[in-house]
């Protein structure tokens, strides 16, 4: 089980509101990713829900029990932090050991649950080293393995991939995604990262100067975004902005479109000259000045072969434009 | 590209940096070598004393004369007394501050260490009185605890700083796989930094040997240490270089041989964290 409910909690440091008044329910098995600028209070939100900072006011409920003023070790969860934080003075062993023999497991016990997850993470061959003689990627799996151990009711991820370069992050998010479908065990997990959010989440959680921005599925974000934060946060290349006149046209402050739902069009309703074309294969990215309107970028096929001071017109794909009054909130 | 030095600065550079270190070790190298001397000959001018005879005489006449055996163990008590029972004290203090450090922490660190700028001779007759009034003169325990106390501002900053290059992540790990306040100290922290507790046991142990203040003014003789070994051959009956230069020579062999032994981790627990 791993139902973790959250119900007014706040967060003050001195005179600074970190995270103002908020509720959230994370029901169990699910994988929920809170995402957000830095210093949004995410990371913040994640040691209140661990108990590594102690709330301000309000309650955290794990599986229906209040554990608002549990220490950590108490709450039945576990986590994997941005630094790996493994012990460098163990070897991997008793690195994922530790949990074990802090609650009194025999040794005999220790060795077969260690032994079960290293052959799970795929490090049975490293479990005499010592942590500085692993690669990025192996000190990972060593920190997801003393995670795995405690048999927790949630895993906590504190930005675990930001320290891997990029084609290990890409597997590395793999393996996170597969061990969750393995598991089945609620986890909690914290990223800036708009990628890794959409591709993991099976509810992502916007946060923003620690409110809740937008709850709900990627695709749901993506489709509907509540505000112009989320629209701009979900997506990538990002939602243009269009305001002034042309918004007005559309009875919105702010009208939104994203780059991929912009086609280049004979006698569309939007002229320009390509500024930078991006070739990324598959893809191109151009960035089009389009004149009373600003820059727009324009997801286009990478066959389309349009360079630098190219003219072209552009037009909103039909239904796909998104309309915000002066306040940023979605207009239906 | 590395610079280029040519050869001859590099000679030059080399026996200036051996000039300089010799130039300080210097002064010890003498007092050993008076202490091989017949007490006539020590007195001579430089260039005779090292011509003249050598001799042992000097050590038989301070080992007949004192109790070198008593200095020496009461020098290994208080130096290592009042280290560990310092290392106690420090390393619970040192983890609060380095790791839920308060508003006022920096002040009292810096008032801790505002107590080592205060002359010692400024508390000498209340610390005096009281050491008379309990009982404590020329005794260990009194000493330990003197030690303890002049030191402790020391070995607490040691600490703290060798605390503060310690992740606190590291630590929440801990606390989130279930270990306590105990179990985090004992089985993370003192191992991830026994580099620097060790460095700060070794220098602590050399001040506290060589303190000579406290140790002359509270001692006589049964709590005595080398300090006061060394003291009874210079003044009450004159100069006696030869047999000064052998007792001084007998005090700090020990300490020099340790720190002999130790230099490698002594040198690299005081620039832990210099270079990442």
């Amino acid at each position: 089980m791993g139902q973790i409910t959250l119900s007014s909690v706040t967060k003050v440091f001195g005179d600074v509101t970190v995270i103002p008044p908020l509720d959230l329910t994370i029901n169990d098995g699910e994988f929920v990713v809170f995402v957000g600028p830095s210093g949004c209070g995410k990371s913040t939100l994640l040691r209140l829900i661990a108990g590594l900072e102690d709330t301000s006011s309000g309650k955290i409920l794990i599986d229906g029990q209040d554990a608002t003023d549990a220490a950590p070790a108490k709450r039945g969860l576990a986590m994997v932090f941005q630094s790996y934080a493994l012990y460098p003075h163990m070897s991997v062993r008793k690195n994922i050991a530790f949990p074990l023999k802090m609650a009194g497991a025999s040794v005999e016990e220790q060795n077969r649950k260690v032994e079960n997850a290293a052959r799970i993470l795929n490090l049975s061959s490293y479990l005499e080293r010592r942590p500085g003689q692993l690669s990025g990627g192996q000190r990972q799996r060593v920190a997801i393995g003393r995670a795995i151990v405690r048999e927790p009711a949630a895993f906590l991820f504190d930005e675990p991939l930001s320290n891997l370069d990029a084609a290990l992050r890409v597997t590395m998010r793999q393996e996170i995604s597969e061990l969750h479908q393995n598991l089945k065990t609620t986890m909690i997990y914290v990223t800036h990262d708009q990628v890794e959010a959409m591709t993991m989440a099976d509810k992502i959680v916007v946060l923003n100067a620690g409110r809740i921005e937008q709850v709900g599925s990627p695709l749901e974000l993506y489709r509907n975004p509540q505000n112009l934060f989320v629209a701009g946060f979900i997506g990538s290349p990002k939602m243009n902005f269009i305001t002034g006149a042309e918004a007005a046209k559309h009875d919105c402050a702010t009208l939104g479109v994203r780059p991929e739902h912009l086609d280049v069009v004979e006698g569309g309703p939007w002229q320009g000259v390509v500024g930078i074309a991006e070739h990324l294969g598959s893809d191109t990215f151009l960035r089009v000045h389009v004149e009373g309107i600003g820059d727009l970028t324009v997801r286009v096929s990478g066959e389309m072969g349009l360079h630098h001071g190219d003219r072209v017109s552009l037009a909103p794909q039909a239904g796909k434009l998104y309309r915000f009054d002066a306040n940023g909130k979605a207009i239906a | 590209m590395s610079r280029k030095v040519s050869a001859t600065r590099k000679g030059i550079v080399t026996a200036a940096a051996w000039a300089v270190g010799f130039l300080i070790f210097f002064p010890i190298l003498w007092i050993i070598i008076l202490g091989f001397k017949s007490e006539g000959d020590a007195i001579k001018a430089p260039l005779a004393v090292l011509t003249s005879a050598w001799t042992l005489d000097s050590y038989h006449e301070v080992q007949e004369r004192s109790n070198y055996a008593l200095h020496f163990w009461n020098s290994v008590i208080l130096s290592v007394g009042s280290t560990l029972v310092a290392l106690a004290i420090a390393i619970p203090a040192a983890w609060a501050m380095a790791f839920v450090p308060g508003k006022r922490t920096k002040d009292l660190l810096m008032w801790m260490l505002s107590t080592k700028m205060m002359p010692a001779v400024g508390v000498l007759v209340p610390m005096y009185l009281m050491f008379r009034d309990f009982g404590l003169l020329d005794s260990r325990i009194g000493l330990v605890g003197v030690l303890t106390m002049i030191n402790l501002p020391i070995v607490i900053w040691m600490l703290y700083t060798y605390f503060k290059e310690i992740p606190g992540e590291i630590l929440e790990a801990a606390r989130m796989d279930g270990a306590g306040l105990k179990a985090e100290i004992l089985y993370i922290l003192t191992p991830m930094a026994v580099p620097g507790i060790a460095s700060t046991l070794l220098l602590n142990i050399i001040l506290a040997w060589n303190e000579a203040f406290w140790t002359l003014q509270l001692t006589t003789s049964q709590a005595a240490p080398l300090t006061q070994f060394i003291a009874s051959y210079s003044s009450p009956e004159g100069l006696f270089y030869a047999k000064l230069s052998a007792a001084s020579t007998m005090a700090i062999a020990p300490i020099l041989i340790l720190g002999w032994f130790s230099q490698k981790q002594l040198v690299r627990g005081l620039t832990f964290g210099a270079v990442k």
